[in-house]
């Protein structure tokens, strides 16, 4: 018998998640609901004594001072309506694992019965069956992974809802190989490839055709057992293998590039701006290179002290989250924690970033066919990184939210990692791997399931509504976090010899690029943990299924690596060997399925060719009009979406978790300033500290890609530089998500071309910065089909920065200190109003985009980092979105003081510029800093020769005051100022 | 005498490294981090120290609500052979005369545990969500009571401290026992309004609506405690949010943070105490 166990809090206690379910459901529909109360529900597949069922649902299920509990039977109620959600079957549950591990403590050696949760939602108000359906779809469940159920108040007392059905997993077909034919003219192969969402082109898979039609390949599948036709097992590798996601085709290709009507040939991206500019900064900084290990691990790590390297990756989850906001950023927030995990020996996470682009969450209109509403797809996301980042321990310190409504196509999450390696573990480089042929390929954490199968050959393609729900899968902070529990000590103890970890791709891409180490690898798949019986073998290769690591462990130090991993209550399984024979061979029941040359798995993919054309936008001048209407337009600007606050996030993220978070993403008087950077120290013991920040301006694009790629290199070296980072320490990840560059997309060799473009502007900018990229990924699929429309991505680059802060009490933040402290303008503003916030905002556009001048730049980063040093900076804000205007606004808000500063003397390349275009323009390498009267004549001395000048100083009373052109004098009461820019984004805010 | 401190760890908590250098700025002369599992298998037992921190985290996730899985792990996991379940264990710890201190995930162990307001075993007060449903990190005022009993709160009147927490308020099984605890000082620290010295129910200065502003709770030996803020959060005058304010003309002379007091007040009333 099915037992079904209901809990929920007393009639006469709060409900908080009930409420917090009301007002959001009431702000989209007011008055029609009074009210909603939330009980949790549990399905067992079998019956349980009534001993064990009492202690476990009474003290494990439920809290005895809060809620009741009803088993077989249903908590009371006269809710009007009753809806019931809980997940499909196959998708991860978290909580019904928790309660079923609980069960377990009280089983002794009897089998535990599966458990299953779900959640009850009671609705009062009056509304039709058609509009609870809307609401239960809208709000409360995603029917690409749950169930919906729901009942009217006689439906439910009459008992409908009892009869449970658990969302067990059945799969009753017998595993099985299947051969694949590739024979066929070019249609016949595409359609091939699409059905069986491989995403290769023709060409890719006659290539493979005419390798397994070798003669000497024939011979050796001969010897091994196999057929002449490859099996799905091999396909499937293959194309995972070469999936755009893991081989970054693109980046890969040579490119035809036409500009000005002359055409070069670029032999791939990646090589010439990417990899030759790291190269290039290293060989310069010959000694003291501070890179470690780059472009050949899962994460990049660089120099941090004597003793430690520091370790940084930044990925995107862009698709699954499109698809399930909240599981795709949760699994994007603990799939790359599992980067620098599974980086060299293995490191210990220090810190995540976060950055969403996303479409306006107040679009009114429903979205397109297919895609979520973007209210929906913000609070997913928020609440995925919430869950992932807080649950794990890892304080989330850097990020920010990028709105624009062609995000409203695929929503780009990224989601970054840092962590701290030892330079030396047992007596060997921590940083490298170390894996020899004879080691045992051991696969530890999750057990495998149908989630996340394609998921690396799904993201990329473009979105349409045939995506597959099985591309989606939900992390598991708290399974991972025992992983890693148990994996750092196995790493001190000297047990394992390299890992990495199961992500795109699972143990067909771990155990294929760990095989590279050794030269082979040889496993059998019947012996991998699976969560239900029936998966075929190809789906146990490629399958996602997350908090998993695979390890290479020498057969030596076996016993006690599995001692240990008892010991922990982690799951760890050999799998097979690794090897020296050149191939990867995967069995299944000991027969051989498939046999890759790892040669040609890795690289016989032939490169692409490409081509692209430029051509340069026409100029646009703006229509400013006579006299900007000054004292309108900050409130306006401080209420930009881009532009306003945004702490309702941050303060839903742990980011002193650790207790090393020195400067906090909130600062100032309140702790409600926007701070620039981060600042970390990692060790206790010692004061030399981490700066955290990051870059991007996806807005430039629609003029020059290029100069997008140049400010947002900028913004971030900016930003690090403010909080007191040392310049010639600094170290970027790059991570591009670009709209399809490659037919049948539209525009296809403009999206190209803008690629060259961003790519060569971000090598030329990081080496006058001597700013090497140490990590990098990107994402080349962002576009959604609907219909024939197109919806795709404005070009976008991430640019994440690490660097070195020598003293943490040396850091800055943004904050105007002291009324009487001087305000400086550092940088020159020119007229660069393109892509600005203010133009947004006016409806208008032109094509004088910011152009960094990053050798003049880079002279005043310095000395701003010598004037931080020596104690002589209050305050240093970058100006970014927004310019000087809103800059000086939020040094203001955050100090709870005021400013007066003249226009005038504002630091700019030609005189003739306006009031708005001083306070508006997005000029790069500019800020603001605050000096006590003390330190002036010092900081000025080390200032001397660059664009700095005095603008005014710090006011007691609350009050902006700006003095512009012709005598005007145009203020603010800081109060107005706060309100403007606080509330546009403070949702659910309401009186608590 | 040789103090002992044992921090206490492992499934889903992720405060232990920094609750461990706190306890050994404060003075213990030993610290070790044990793993849940390594208590379990019985490598070693709580009953061998004299001080434990529990950290705080996620036990479980808080899946079932906060620690809810975890207190259950304590109250029906069984140890390896030969060794006494964690509660005997702590039992005898206590009776030792051993002090506990939980904090965030850790205090709402001790609660579900039933071990405050009194060591009862059978849980009388819970942590449950706060009012707005939201996880928040955000920094509080709290003032001490000078009557409370509790060992780690003497001579403190008012501290700030980080919350990082989404269960945070407390509710206690009747109103009779919230007065009991407010008249016996059972509820060491308050969140205060900075403004007027007073308690308050006020969001955001109480961030979960906790009856009173009670934040933390103490035995009437006072020697277990429980709180939501995070002490261990604070041990260096860098953690504070307005640090760049306050020390504008540089680092003060005695650069640890003020979180580290409480576990010293526990440190010293252990070397007076147990000589």
């Amino acid at each position: 018998m099915i037992l079904r166990i209901e809990a929920g809090p007393q009639p006469h206690r709060l409900d908080p998640m009930g409420r917090k379910a009301f007002s959001t459901v009431a702000a989209e529909l007011p008055g029609h609901i009074d009210d909603i109360r939330v009980v949790r529900v549990y399905t067992v597949s079998e019956d349980l004594p009534g001993e064990i069922l009492t202690v476990w649902a009474n003290s494990a299920l439920s809290d005895p001072i809060m809620d009741q509990v009803s088993v077989n039977g249903h908590l009371p109620t006269d809710a009007d309506w009753i809806v019931e959600v809980d997940f499909k079957p196959g998708v991860t549950d978290n909580e019904g694992r928790t309660a079923r591990e609980s069960l377990g403590l009280l089983m002794g050696d009897r089998p535990v019965p599966a458990v299953y949760s779900g959640l009850q939602y009671r609705i009062f108000g009056h509304l039709e069956r058609n509009q609870v359906h809307r609401i239960a779809e809208d709000f409360f469940a995603n029917t690409l992974i749950q169930r919906i159920r729901i009942a009217s108040r006689t439906e439910f007392q009459g008992g409908q809802m009892l009869r449970a059905n658990p969302p067990v997993v059945r799969l009753s077909h017998e595993p099985r190989v299947r051969t694949v034919s590739l024979e066929g003219d070019d249609a016949v192969l595409e359609q091939l490839s699409r059905q069986n969402v491989w995403a290769l082109s023709a060409s890719e898979m006659k290539v493979v055709r005419a390798w397994f039609e070798r003669p000497e390949v024939l011979e050796s599948r001969r010897q091994a057992g196999l057929d002449t036709a490859l099996t799905d097992v091999e396909m499937e590798c293959i194309a995972q293998s070469w999936s755009e996601h893991c081989k970054h085709k693109i980046f890969s290709a040579n490119i035809d590039y036409t500009e000005n009507g002359k055409t070069e040939h670029i032999p791939g991206l990646y090589k010439s701006c990417i990899q030759s500019t790291t190269r290039t900064i290293r060989e310069r900084d010959g000694e003291n290179d501070r890179c470690l290990s780059v472009f050949v691990d899962n994460a990049g790590v660089v120099r941090f002290d004597e003793k430690h390297g520091l370790v940084f990756k930044v990925e995107t989850h862009n698709s699954p989250s499109a698809l399930d906001p909240y599981g795709g950023a949760l699994t994007g927030i603990v799939g790359v924690n599992r980067d620098p995990f599974g980086t060299g020996m293995g490191a210990e996470l220090l810190f995540n970033t976060d950055v969403f682009c996303l479409a306006d969450p107040r679009r009114e209109e429903p979205p397109p066919t297919g895609l979520l509403h973007p209210m929906r797809i913000l609070e997913g996301v928020r609440t995925g990184v919430e869950h992932g980042g807080n649950q794990s321990g890892i304080p989330t310190v850097n990020g920010s939210v990028v709105f624009d409504d062609r995000y409203i196509g695929k929503p780009l999450v990224y989601c970054g990692t840092g962590g701290m390696l030892p330079l030396e573990i047992n007596g060997r480089p921590g940083y490298k791997k170390y894996v020899n042929s004879g080691d045992l390929v051991v696969m530890v954490g999750g057990r495998i399931g149908m989630d996340g199968i394609h998921g690396a050959t799904f993201s990329s393609v473009e979105l349409s509504e045939e995506s597959p729900s099985s591309a989606v899968q939900i992390g598991d902070p708290i399974t991972q976090k025992r992983m890693f529990d148990f994996l750092l000590k196995a790493r001190d103890a000297d047990l394992y010899s390299g890992l990495t970890d199961n992500g795109a791709g699972g143990l067909s891409s771990s155990v294929g690029e760990m095989a590279t180490f050794s030269g082979g690898a040889d496993i059998d798949l019947a012996l991998a943990p699976l969560k239900y019986p029936g998966l075929d073998p190809w789906e146990i290769l490629v399958s996602e299924s997350q908090e998993r690591m695979t390890v290479a462990v020498p057969p030596e130090k076996l016993d006690a690596f599995m001692a240990l991993s008892r010991l922990m209550n982690v799951e760890s399984r050999v799998l097979g060997t690794f090897t020296d024979t050149g191939t990867f061979t995967v069995r299944h029941r000991e027969k051989v399925v498939a046999l890759l040359d790892l040669e040609f798995l890795h690289n016989g993919l032939p490169r692409m060719e490409l081509s692209a054309t430029w051509t340069p936008p026409t100029p646009v001048e703006p229509d400013l009009g006579a006299a900007p209407a000054l004292q309108d337009s900050l409130l306006r600007m401080l209420s930009r979406l881009n532009i306003a606050s945004k702490e309702y996030w941050v303060r839903q993220y742990d980011h002193e978790v650790k207790g090393r978070t020195v400067i906090k993403p909130l600062c100032g008087v309140k702790g409600q300033g926007p701070s620039d950077a981060s600042v970390m120290r990692p060790f206790f013991e010692s004061m030399r500290g981490i700066v955290i920040s990051h870059g991007l301006q996806p807005r430039y694009s629609d003029i020059d890609a290029g100069a997008m790629a140049a400010a947002s290199v900028d913004e971030a070296v900016r930003n690090a530089v403010a909080a007191g980072g040392d310049p010639d320490t600094f170290s970027a990840l790059d991570n591009f998500c670009w709209p399809d560059p490659i037919a049948p997309a539209p525009d296809h060799e403009r999206k190209l071309a803008a690629l060259v473009r961003a790519n060569r502007m971000l090598a030329e900018t990081c080496l006058i910065y001597n700013l090497p990229l140490i990590s990098g990924k990107d994402s080349m699929k962002n576009d959604a089909r609907v219909g024939n429309r197109w919806i795709s991505v404005p070009p976008t680059l991430l640019v994440s920065l690490v660097g070195i802060v020598p003293d943490v009490r040396r850091a800055v933040t943004m904050d105007f200190k002291r009324a009487g402290h001087l305000v400086y303008a550092l940088g020159t503003t020119r007229r660069e109003l393109g892509g600005s916030e203010y133009l947004a905002e006016l409806g208008q556009s032109s094509t004088q985009v910011p152009v960094v001048h990053a050798q003049d730049n880079i002279r005043l980063y310095r000395a701003l980092f010598s004037a931080i040093q020596g104690g002589l900076v209050a305050s240093c804000h970058d100006l970014s979105d927004g310019g000087l205007g809103v800059s000086l606004a939020e040094c203001a808000m955050a100090g709870g003081l005021g400013c007066s500063v003249n226009l005038a003397l504002v630091p700019v390349d030609t005189p003739d510029l306006r009031d708005d275009e001083l306070m508006y323009s997005e000029s790069a390498g500019r800020f603001v800093v605050g000096v006590a009267p003390d330190h002036a004549a010092a900081f000025e001395k080390l200032l001397h020769g660059l664009p700095a000048a005095r603008i005014g100083e710090v006011t007691s009373p609350a009050v902006l005051e700006i003095r512009a052109s012709r005598g005007q004098t145009v203020s603010w009461n800081v109060r107005d100022c706060f309100t403007a820019w606080h509330a546009p984004l403070a949702f659910h805010q309401g009186k608590e | 005498m040789n103090l002992r401190a044992l921090v206490l760890c492992g499934n889903g908590t992720n405060c232990e490294v920094e609750t461990a250098h706190a306890v050994r700025t404060a003075g213990a002369d030993e610290v070790k981090i044990l793993s849940v599992w390594e208590l379990l298998a019985g490598h070693d037992t709580i009953d061998a120290y004299n001080f434990l921190c529990l950290p705080g985290g996620f036990l479980d996730g808080d899946h079932l609500g906060s620690a809810r899985a975890g207190a259950f792990r304590f109250a029906h996991g069984k140890p390896d052979a030969g060794r006494d379940p964690i509660r005997v264990q702590l039992d005898r710890f206590l009776d030792a005369g051993g002090v506990i201190i939980g904090i965030c995930n850790g205090f709402q162990l001790l609660v579900k545990l039933g071990l405050l307001p009194s060591r009862t075993w059978e849980p009388r007060v819970t942590l449950t969500h706060n009012l707005n449903g939201r996880f928040e990190d955000r920094w509080v005022t709290l003032i001490a009571d000078p009557e409370s009993p509790c060992v780690f709160t003497s001579g403190l009147q008012t501290l700030e401290l980080p919350i990082r927490h989404g269960e945070g308020r407390l509710v206690a099984t009747n109103d009779a026992l919230l007065k009991t605890i407010l008249k016996d000082h059972l509820a060491p620290l308050k969140y205060v309004d900075p403004a007027t010295g007073l308690p308050t129910e006020v969001y955001p200065l109480n961030p979960n609506g906790s009856p009173g502003g009670i934040a933390a709770l103490c035995d009437p030996t006072g020697r277990i405690f429980g709180l939501m803020p995070h002490p261990e959060a604070f041990s260096h005058y860098t953690n504070h949010p307005r640090w760049t304010r306050e020390f504008l003309d540089g680092a003060p002379e005695n650069q640890e943070g003020t979180g580290i007091l409480l576990f010293r007040n526990a440190v010293d009333w252990l070397r007076r105490n147990h000589g």
